[in-house]
């Protein structure tokens, strides 16, 4: 099924040769072949079942500081050849830039450990099938779920990162992953919520049953929402979402926008960005993880980084190019993070929720409101009030905003931490946002 | 136009054979190929910063019956590959049968020439435009702090082969031109962001120094952001202008009119075909057929021409947007709303150009009978839940409005309302409908693809402002 490291070496080593041929000083190479398929049931019944088979190729070339790329779908050593001339063509007319390299050698990954990222295991279509049956069979016993949907996909791939200062390495990844979205209805009103699981083996799948019912509890619940007054107020953060912190962390600390001067993070390196109880680590060799690697799309080693000790700003997310600009070396962040977290806080769930007499409880936001330049943060949200440490009835159609700066200053969190993503955070609690609803 | 079978170990008769024995228990289906090249050359930091061919080429072959779609796609076109998704097929549908509907409306129209837009312009006039554009930025002063600026061309050609040997195809050009500038002034760091683009060549678009034109609007949003406050927060009368701002449409209406989510009674709008959903005086059409528009189609992904598809008519709606599946499970026809992002995807209704036409009143008049509101002018990205109906889009330009004057800029908020409410909360239509440049780019379900927007100013009495301000 999936193709072998040895059939990927060949067009990686085709490639690079090829191109020294034709007057590349320096080439990066990555194939890429990844199997998928995946089934969908509406309803009980099935409703789609889609088979992937894609191979990939991209490759850069460098004529001293001058760099050009090309990516292809088609592996035929006719139209590579075609493909590969055409980026050195691109190459010679590009303007140089003094930063345009290869990674530095001795920052390159020298062994590949199995962080057990892989599961050969093949769950046959059959299988899937009666899988999801038993997630929209749980999913569907309330009257009031009007509709749902789930899906099984299973994924296998393999790759190989080559480059011409004789890096070579890749290895085998898979990833099954199984979900449910549920509508629910009263008085004509609906609702839609979801749930799912997504793992490296086959074993570690949550139970049909679990997703269904969760997916159906969740859009019940959620019916019937009222818009509330617009208020200053304390934001609670469903660990579906709390996670997205991180996330906007990352990208303003990433080192294109530090060295761009784009990251309303610029020059705070060393400086408190969180209360001093915060914690943030990216841990790239946790075994099974959704977001473990051995090195990063460069082929530099990754470690372990804590982004953030006791509050305080410890580390960028550096590759190759921008870490030149930045004068610092490359951390193996070429790609982004890997397995990114807050450490688990002290507080229950139960006690967060009652910290304070009154909270809004946000389960969802839609909308792409953060920015990373100004850290302006305004979204749409639905999810609970919270009145005396209870979830008291659903909200819709109001907005939450403020600025990155000061939310992640005001950041509480629970200790309910989960690795379910590859990056993942306990419920969390921002204090004193503005909430704009009627 | 591309051969497929060129260099592979079958032929067109044979691929044909193989559709027509695949397909002869089912409903519908088809093999659709594609041949997509793209390049993006990306001006960044006073540097290029990248510059990226894509060749992809592949095939995606569908079998549908009753509700059930089988799909199987490999980059691989040859004999054992299109077999073996061939018995994939079989495989998935082996215990239903349906009747192939053979069906498919010819065209002689087309709205876009067969141009390679990669091809037709050097390299080096790229690189040369994206430093021009940079110097002139930068000479407008050291208040510009960063400046982006980059080139995405693509043509793609598709070939449909259906059972029986119907042959249908299409070579679609399209480019996209973007600005992006970052200005600081007294500690302050603001974005300004425009672009240009559809179905013809770049010079089409940058020729005579209309690149100048791009450059200035993308310094303009980002100089009135400099001076913004910060936004109210709560509900208020809002203003719209003309053109981009129709991406409100896209979002409130558009998608929860798309044949799928009323099939599956999953959208807001599922139980409303005939019913007053908009003001009188609000009419929205998805139109394929503009040319060289972004959004066109000669045909779409199943092979069915494109269409002008009247979805609201004087607030009352009218029809739903469809691709082949969804239409013959509602008993009605392909709208040539049938979409996908390219081989890789199976096909789903999808909007094209979404346009609301001109109503009678001066956008003066809106903002004059404002007491208190907003008048938003320019937006970023939007998201709806089709199924609460609920949706929200982001300002990049807007500014207070008191008393029925425009007041000072205001950040960037989100706005959010809800669909099946917010038309019937249009009090005034105006008459300057306006296209957006060419930039929008829709999805759904993972699928990206290009679209369309258009709109007159409107003005709305009541949606909820996202700021921070009370």
């Amino acid at each position: 099924m999936i193709k072998d490291q040895e059939f990927l070496k060949d067009i990686a080593s085709f490639c690079i040769e090829n191109s020294k041929k034709l007057g590349a000083t320096d080439v990066g190479v990555k194939v890429i072949h990844s199997v998928s398929e995946n089934v969908s049931f509406r309803n009980k019944k099935l409703d789609e079942s889609n088979r992937a088979d894609s191979f990939a190729v991209n490759l850069t070339t460098y004529i001293e500081k001058k760099k050009s790329s090309i990516n292809s779908s088609d592996l035929s050593k006719s139209n590579l050849e075609k493909l590969i001339e055409r980026c050195i063509d691109a190459t010679k007319i590009t303007p140089s830039d003094e930063n345009n390299s290869l990674p530095d050698k001795d920052l390159m990954s020298k062994e590949i450990r199995d962080l057990n990222l892989y599961d050969e295991t093949h769950y046959p279509n059959d299988k899937k099938i009666e899988f999801l049956k038993n997630v929209e069979e749980t999913a569907s016993t309330d009257e009031k779920i009007v509709n749902t949907e789930a899906g099984f996909t299973e994924n296998k791939n393999n790759f190989i990162l080559a480059n011409s200062n004789g890096f070579l390495g890749g290895y085998k990844t898979s990833n099954f992953s199984s979900s449910c979205v549920a509508v629910s209805r009263i008085n004509g009103a609906m609702e839609r919520d979801y749930e799912f699981g997504s793992t490296r083996f086959l074993e570690d799948m949550m139970e049909p049953e679990e997703i269904g019912k969760i997916a159906a509890d969740k859009a019940i619940k959620k019916l019937g929402p009222k818009k509330i007054k617009s208020e200053k107020i304390g934001v609670i953060f469903d660990k579906r979402i709390s996670k997205g912190i991180l996330s906007t962390l990352a990208s303003a600390i990433s080192a294109s926008a530090i060295a761009r001067g784009t990251s309303f993070l610029k020059d705070q390196i060393n400086s408190e960005v969180f209360p001093n109880s915060i914690n943030i680590i990216d841990d790239p060799k946790i075994e099974k993880g959704l977001g473990s690697q051995n090195f990063d799309s460069e082929g530099v080693e990754t470690n372990s980084l804590k982004l953030v000790e006791n509050g305080i700003l410890k580390n960028y997310l550096i590759d190759t190019y921008y870490g030149k600009k930045l004068n610092l070396k490359s951390n193996g962040r070429s790609g982004g993070t890997t397995n990114l977290y807050f450490e688990s806080g002290t507080l229950s769930f139960k006690d967060l929720l009652n910290s304070e007499k009154k909270f809004l409880y946000i389960t969802e936001t839609i909308g792409h409101g953060g920015n990373i330049i100004t850290g302006d943060y305004s979204v749409g949200a639905s999810g609970f009030m919270v009145e005396d440490g209870e979830l008291t009835y659903p909200v819709s159609e109001i907005t939450i905003a403020g600025n990155f700066k000061e939310m992640f200053k005001n950041i509480t969190l629970a200790n309910d931490l989960e690795m379910k993503y590859s990056t993942n955070a306990p419920t969390l609690l921002i204090n004193q946002m503005t909430v704009a609803g009627k | 136009m591309s051969n497929f079978f060129k260099e592979t170990d079958i032929d067109t008769s044979q691929a044909e054979a193989i559709v027509t024995e695949t397909l002869k228990n089912c409903d519908d289906g088809e093999l659709y190929l594609e041949n997509h090249k793209s390049e993006s050359i990306v001006l960044d930091d006073n540097k290029i910063k990248s510059s990226t061919y894509n060749s992809d080429q592949g095939y995606g072959f569908r079998a549908v019956t009753g509700e059930v779609v089988a799909y199987s796609h490999s980059n691989d076109i040859s004999k054992e590959s299109l077999r073996k998704s061939s018995e994939n097929l079989k495989d998935t549908l082996k215990s239903k049968k349906g009747t192939y509907n053979h069906e498919i409306p010819k065209t002689n129209s087309k709205y876009y020439e067969n141009i390679n837009p990669i091809e037709s312009k050097t390299f080096d006039s790229k690189i040369d435009l994206l430093n021009s554009v940079n110097n002139y930025l930068r000479s407008k002063g050291s208040i510009v702090n960063q400046v982006t600026a980059n080139f995405l061309g693509e043509h793609k050609s598709i070939e449909i082969i259906r059972s029986d040997n119907q042959v249908l195809k299409d070579d679609r050009p399209l480019v996209r031109f973007n600005v992006s500038v970052v200005l600081e002034k007294d500690g302050k760091k603001e974005t300004g962001v425009y672009g240009v683009g559809g179905r013809q060549s770049y010079d089409d678009y940058l020729k005579d120094g209309s690149w100048k034109d791009v450059c200035d609007e993308a310094f303009r949003i980002a100089n009135v952001n400099l001076e913004s406050k910060p936004a109210p927060a709560g509900e208020m009368k809002v203003v719209l202008g003309p053109g981009w701002p129709a991406i409100l449409i896209h979002e409130a209406i558009g998608h929860g009119l798309e044949g799928d989510f009323n099939r599956k009674k999953t959208s807001a709008f599922h139980n409303l075909m005939g019913q007053q959903v908009a003001s009188e005086g609000v009419t929205i059409v998805d139109d394929g057929t503009l040319h060289q528009r972004r959004g066109s189609l000669t045909i779409d992904d199943e092979g069915t021409p494109t269409e002008n598809t009247v979805l609201i008519e004087n607030g009352i709606l009218k029809n739903y947007m469809q691709d082949r599946l969804n239409a013959r499970l509602m008993g009605t026809k392909s709208t040539g709303s049938g979409r996908r992002e390219s081989y890789k995807h199976v096909v789903l209704p999808r909007m094209r150009n979404t346009m609301m036409l001109s109503g009678k009143y001066s956008q003066d008049e809106m903002i004059s009978s404002v007491d208190k509101g907003i008048f938003a002018v320019s937006f970023g990205g939007g998201q709806v839940d089709i199924t609460s109906g609920k949706f929200v889009f982001n300002c990049t330009e807007a500014y207070e409005i008191n008393n029925g004057k425009i007041g000072s800029s205001i950040k960037g908020a989100t706005l959010i309302g809800d669909g099946p409410s917010i038309l019937k909360e249009v009090s005034l239509v105006g008459n300057d409908m306006k296209l957006d440049p060419g930039i929008g780019t829709c999805g759904k379900a993972g699928q990206g693809v290009p679209v369309g927007v258009a709109q007159p100013s409107i003005l709305i009495n009541k949606m909820t402002v996202g700021g921070t301000k009370l």
